[in-house]
């Protein structure tokens, strides 16, 4: 009777991205172990290896789509997309990491382990269809992303960030797990399928309960995508980790949390939708808000994008509030274009920081233009995709998102959205006026030229911005199959 | 498999306490001023979800709710070795642990 738990090969198959991402870690860990203090391993280039051989793997998974250890996991495409956009987001993080590390002296094998676990995480949270493997899923995510905002120990800053994400992002998962515990007690059960078998059938448990779970259940998601009132943490942590952890945290961590969020309130609480669709449209409404109005005060480059990081999650959450197969590929093109403009973003921050990270002011960035025409170019492509300027990726997302929310009746939170968007085009046309109509200070030292793994996760970020906004049925054609969540 | 004894206790009992439990922990970390008293009412709310798990688990027959509990001692474990790390390295750098004194972060 025991033989159904033995895996079976495709099993292995659909997991094969996670285990060789566990294997590299490990293997990364254990090379560091042995490394002498002076000694330099290539760590970024083995990180890389292992990304883009999960990317590979991904494929043969998807091939054999379907579902992995009794159900735990299930390997579809929805699953499959943010699989890859978040060992995408990893690896331009990682190309980031290289240089900053070495500049901060800090360069060693637990930073690029911690970010493949962090991954490893992020694929078991997208693929889980189970509350057991979304808890644990995004427990080994959150873990390895809280060691990594505080990376370098001695920095005060990186100290408290690390400190504020580690209380607020347990405080959150706590909530999800109560949630999860009235789920089981009302339904006997965790798995997403039965969940919703037991909500839609013809007796289903009492409804206020059953609300009251699903919001325990949303506020701990909520914390996790940054969403109203849930977001304070985001520019405090944001601002203190290190660059490169900026820029991945803001990506993958956020994209999973987003698919789970999208496939928990789709599939298992689908049946009480009418109940949590005012919530959401609230709470997108709020996030927009906050997070465009706070942004338009700020001075340091990394809190700004912190808040705009929030403003964009809002404008996601529209697209979940629509409810449909549209708003669903929405969201997941939206995701993938937000990842790229947003780690550019970064990367660019990353470079221009400076050591320790004493330039990360907007004035700081007066003359760029002049002093480094490259990055200030390729800073501006993702400043202007943020905006959702036409020919980028983020025009084409917005386009997508309030197309959902229009086909869905939501009349008045396309038109604030839009509003809203027109708001967040003053932050960061500002940044470009500082960039090129201003003179650089005589206090900033002009930045040395962009090169190595910077410039790679640059102009590949902005190449990706670039085709999403001219060729968006790349990815929008696959999102569009694969919006259709099986329950 | 001998039967389950019946428990003397009804489910709402477990269930009252848990939530008694959950929201102590929500209140303490709102309004303690020490990070390790905010680190151990968050272990207060996941031992109070336990208290759930176990409870209804014990209601369903089943041994689901049981595993998840494990899980979710597994996770806290974890959880405890990296936070009091993050702590210890706070309290290296600033010499305190009052929470409203770490603000170094703001615009």
């Amino acid at each position: 009777m025991y033989d159904k738990f033995i895996p079976t090969a495709a099993d292995y198959v659909r997991f094969a991205p996670e285990i060789l991402l566990t294997v590299f870690g490990t293997l990364i860990m254990l090379i560091e172990a042995g490394r002498k203090e002076d000694q330099r391993r290539p760590y970024g280039i083995l990180s890389l290896i292992a990304l883009a051989g999960a990317i590979y793997l991904a494929f043969p998974a998807y091939n054999n789509a379907g579902p992995a250890f009794q159900g735990m996991l299930i390997v579809d495409g929805f699953g499959t997309f943010f699989r890859v956009l978040c060992y995408v987001a990893a690896a331009l993080a990682v190309l980031c990491s290289g240089q900053y590390l070495s500049r901060e002296k800090a360069d060693s094998g637990e930073y690029y382990s911690l970010i493949l676990f962090s991954v490893v995480g992020q694929g078991v949270m997208v693929t889980a269809n189970e509350l057991l493997m979304v808890f644990i899923g995004l427990e080994i995510s959150s873990i390895a992303t809280y060691v990594l905002a505080g990376f370098l120990r001695d920095d005060q800053r990186n100290n408290e960030s690390a400190l504020k994400y580690f209380l607020l992002g347990s405080f959150a998962t706590a909530f999800l797990l109560y949630g999860i515990a009235w789920i089981y007690g009302l339904t006997g059960s965790t798995d997403l399928s039965l969940i919703r078998a037991a909500l839609g059938s013809a007796n289903p448990p009492n409804v206020i309960l059953t609300g009251t779970a699903a919001a325990l259940m949303f506020v701990g998601l909520a914390f996790k995508v940054s969403a109203f009132p849930f977001q304070i943490w985001t520019p405090d942590v944001y601002q203190g980790a290190p660059a490169p952890v900026s820029a991945f945290m803001s990506a993958g961590p956020k994209a999973a949390a987003f698919a789970i969020l999208v496939r928990i309130f789709m599939t298992a609480f689908e049946p009480i939708a009418a109940r949590w669709e005012p919530i959401l449209w609230v709470t997108a409404l709020a996030t927009m808000v906050v997070g465009n109005f706070a942004a338009l005060a700020q001075v340091n480059i990394k809190r700004l994008l912190a808040y705009s990081s929030i403003a964009h999650a809002g404008y996601i959450l529209v697209a979940i509030t629509a409810q449909s197969q549209i708003g669903i590929s929405a969201v997941m093109f939206y995701l993938a274009a937000y990842t790229f403009m947003n780690v550019g973003a970064f990367a660019a921050v990353t470079h221009l920081a400076g050591k320790d990270e004493k330039y990360v002011n907007i004035e700081d960035l007066a003359g760029l233009g002049q002093r480094q025409p490259v990055t200030a170019a390729l800073l501006s492509v993702f400043l202007l995709s943020l905006i959702g300027v036409p020919l980028t990726g983020g025009f084409f997302g917005k386009f997508y998102i309030f197309k959902a929310a229009l086909d869905s009746n939501l009349v008045w939170l396309t038109v604030l959205g839009l509003l809203n968007s027109a708001v967040a085009a003053y932050y960061y046309l500002r940044v470009l006026v500082v960039m090129y109509m201003q003179d650089a200070s005589a206090e900033v030292p002009a930045p040395k030229p962009v090169s190595g793994g910077i410039l790679v996760a640059l102009v590949g970020s902005a190449v990706a911005t670039v085709i999403l906004g001219v060729f968006p049925s790349v990815i929008l054609n696959f999102a569009g199959k694969s919006g259709t969540l099986n329950p | 498999m001998p039967p389950l004894p019946v428990s003397q206790i009804p489910l709402n009992w477990y269930l009252i306490l848990s939530a008694t439990l959950f929201l102590i922990g929500v209140a303490g970390f709102i309004y303690r001023r020490n990070i390790i008293t905010i680190f151990m009412c968050i272990e207060l709310m996941l031992n109070a979800v336990n208290l759930s798990f176990v409870a209804l688990s014990y209601q369903w027959k089943q041994v689901d709710g049981h595993i998840f509990s494990f899980f979710v001692m597994v996770v806290a474990a974890a959880e405890a070795a990296v936070g009091l790390a993050i702590i210890l390295t706070v309290f290296k750098n600033r010499q305190t642990l009052e929470v409203d004194e770490i603000s170094s972060l703001r615009n």
